[in-house]
């Protein structure tokens, strides 16, 4: 990680004044309205909302997926529209993890050749691709799953692959859009520790995006939006950082 | 990613949608199939025609035919028995000329310097041949074997200089007149009945010196130069008749290059005459048998296209199948040139596989159809192997159709390519 200043540490991801609109004419509406946030290293962050309200574009915004109208995110202070595409790509290959709505397992092929994508991407070599993968796998109690079809599992166990997924290429943040959407309680309980786990053993900052207030209040703070605005910030009481 | 894993993706992508792929295989299947077939018959074909060129010898040879008669002037011409020419009313088929040579022509040709051995080729019709008491069997002898040479079974070839008056024969006719085997043929005597002008038969013994396979260009009998003369005398039946020839022969420096035998040919055409060399007249079989194999190439090639947009259609099904994962891995950091690059390779490895298949197919019907057809309806051409499969083209169609694939893999390749790893994700 570089630091722009001497002494000052940037946040790890900060957002200035972002609005972005979606459409045209008439039907136009404004997903973010003139949006600041700064995310620190090692917390976790709640992005919350009802859907609709842009909290997924706003998670997609800082992880530079997507593309916005006014405003700038500065990754470590240095503002992302000056990084080449190239450097983009790198950025979010080497120190991004991503958990999406869906589970995105590509079919037909095994838990591990999943799990390692992002290494693949990389161009790590097989070997060690493998070796990584087992081991990030074994933390799950996936291991054994390996060499099965990543669409043949069930729904907790795919979670439990994307979330492997998501941290074999030790990433300095996850971003995370409904993580238990799609699972039963006792299963997004599971997953949810994990998560946690993830960021308190390994420092990885969490970005998660949730309509559940429950997920949201064992994160460090939350943000909530309506309306493309960020409406109220509430810090737990037992948050690492204020 | 690294170039490995992208070949290695490509390939389990392309095995991902069974179904899908087979059918596009299929298609390339057909279009490789037949190229290969068609540059085996054409190498085939082309590979006979050269051993043919080659058995026959006589590289240093012009045979020079009458000029195809240009009327230039109106009505009909006078005659003149010195250098008026009898036209023939057909053409011959082996010079394409249908006018005959004078004695004057011969004189002429002997008078141009570098032509040597200028010698007129008397056309005689041999009415049988018999050997012992044989039956008596129909025969031809071909107007220029005195100076080419026959693809022989056994003995030697016909001896132009000899004074002996010598024979070759097709093997058939060594069975047929009850010789016993083509070496125990060789040495014997034949004898030939003619019927002169006059309506006299005569009969002429020869030796049979060379036994020939039957060839593509070289049918019938030979004789030499002693046998000829002799047999043309009796048919003229010493009448006083001018000479008209229908080709005539003559030899130049065997080391002469391509613009010194092109030279030689402009001063015979200047005097109303073609030559040709033997190669000459090869090359216009060859010609014909290219254009053969040319136009089922282009059908091949049609194949090919059609394949192609099987591709096309193929991959673009694919790239709207998958929009979410090429998403996903776009959000992973894969740029956009290995994107392209990832479908472009599925492309060239279904190519890869039609034409592996469809090159083996033709091979494991090629090879057998070739040696059946050799040994049965084609056996009467010996050493014609029908379809030649020559590594090099093989390699080469196969190389075609992976860059066809290739090629027609961009188009989808850029499309997935183009797409934003937002939108891919968010795509239902």
């Amino acid at each position: 990680m570089t630091n722009t200043l001497p002494g000052a540490v940037a946040p790890l991801l900060e957002a200035r004044r972002l609005s972005k609109w979606y459409g045209k004419g008439d039907s136009r509406f404004h997903a973010l309205d003139d949006v600041s946030l700064s995310i620190r290293r090692g917390e976790s962050l709640a992005i919350v909302g009802k859907s609709g309200s842009g909290k997924s574009t706003l998670m997609h915004i800082l992880a530079l997926l997507d593309s916005v109208d006014a405003g700038e995110v500065l990754v470590d202070g240095e503002d992302a529209r000056r990084l080449s595409r190239r450097a983009v790509n790198r950025l979010r290959n080497r120190r991004f993890g991503f958990v999406f709505q869906q589970f995105f397992l590509t079919p037909g092929t095994s838990v591990l050749d999943n799990v390692v994508l992002p290494l693949t991407i990389t161009g790590v070599p097989a070997a060690e691709r493998r070796r990584r993968g087992m081991a990030a796998l074994a933390r799950f109690d996936l291991a054994d799953k390996a060499r099965n079809r990543a669409t043949d599992l069930s729904g907790g166990q795919k979670q439990r692959v994307v979330l492997t997924r998501a941290l074999v290429g030790e990433p300095d943040v996850i971003f995370a859009d409904e993580p238990t959407g799609n699972l039963d309680s006792a299963t997004g309980a599971i997953v949810e520790d994990e998560l946690f786990a993830l960021n308190r053993e390994h420092g990885i900052t969490l970005v998660i995006v949730t309509h559940d207030e429950d997920l949201a209040a064992r994160c460090d703070r939350q943000v909530h939006m309506r309306d493309g605005r960020l409406v109220e910030f509430t810090s737990a009481p037992a948050g690492v950082s204020a | 990613m690294k170039t490995v894993d992208l070949v290695r993706t490509a390939a389990a992508n392309t095995v991902r949608s069974k179904l899908r792929t087979t059918l596009t295989v299929l298609a390339l299947f057909v279009g490789a199939f037949t190229l290969t077939l068609t540059t085996a018959l054409g190498a085939g074909v082309s590979d006979y025609v050269t051993k043919q060129v080659a058995s026959l010898g006589a590289g240093d040879v012009f045979l020079i035919s009458k000029a195809s008669p240009t009327s230039t002037g109106g009505g009909p011409q006078k005659y003149d028995p010195a250098t008026s020419t009898a036209s023939s009313g057909t053409a011959n088929p082996l010079t394409g000329s249908s006018g005959t040579l004078s004695a004057t022509d011969i004189t002429t040709l002997k008078n141009i310097s570098g032509l040597s051995d200028v010698a007129p080729i008397s056309q005689v019709s041999i009415d049988w041949i018999r050997a012992g008491s044989s039956d008596k069997y129909q025969v031809s002898i071909a107007p220029t074997s005195s100076i080419a040479r026959s693809d022989l079974t056994a003995g030697t070839q016909l001896d132009a200089a000899s004074s002996q008056r010598q024979l070759t024969l097709p093997d058939e006719y060594v069975k047929a007149l009850g010789l016993g085997s083509a070496s125990a043929a060789v040495g014997t005597t034949a004898t030939l009945g003619i019927t002169d002008l006059l309506g006299a038969h005569h009969e002429v013994t020869a030796t049979i010196v060379g036994i020939s396979n039957a060839s593509l260009l070289s049918s019938g009998a030979g004789g030499n130069a002693a046998l000829v003369e002799e047999l043309a005398q009796l048919q003229k039946a010493s009448s006083a008749s001018p000479d008209h020839y229908q080709v005539a022969v003559a030899h130049f420096d065997a080391t002469a290059t391509a613009p010194q035998i092109d030279a030689l040919k402009k001063r015979i055409s200047a005097e109303g005459m073609s030559a040709q060399t033997i190669a000459d007249q090869l090359g216009a079989i060859q010609t014909v048998i290219t254009g053969i194999t040319g136009v089922l190439n282009a059908f091949a090639i049609v194949a090919l296209l059609a394949a192609a947009f099987g591709i096309v259609n193929t991959l673009l099904m694919s790239v709207q199948e998958r929009t979410r994962e090429i998403g996903l891995m776009k959000a992973m950091g894969m740029s956009n040139g290995r994107v392209f690059a990832l479908f472009s390779l599925e492309a060239a490895f279904i190519g890869l596989l039609g034409s592996l298949l469809g090159a083996v197919g033709a091979m494991l019907l090629g090879i057998p159809l070739s040696a059946g057809l050799a040994a049965g309806p084609l056996s009467g051409l010996a050493g014609l192997h029908l379809l030649l499969f020559q590594p090099t083209s093989i390699v080469g169609v196969i190389l075609l159709i992976v860059v066809i694939a290739f090629l027609a893999g961009t188009l989808p390749a850029r499309r997935a390519a183009r797409k934003t790893p937002i939108d891919a994700l968010r795509y239902e």
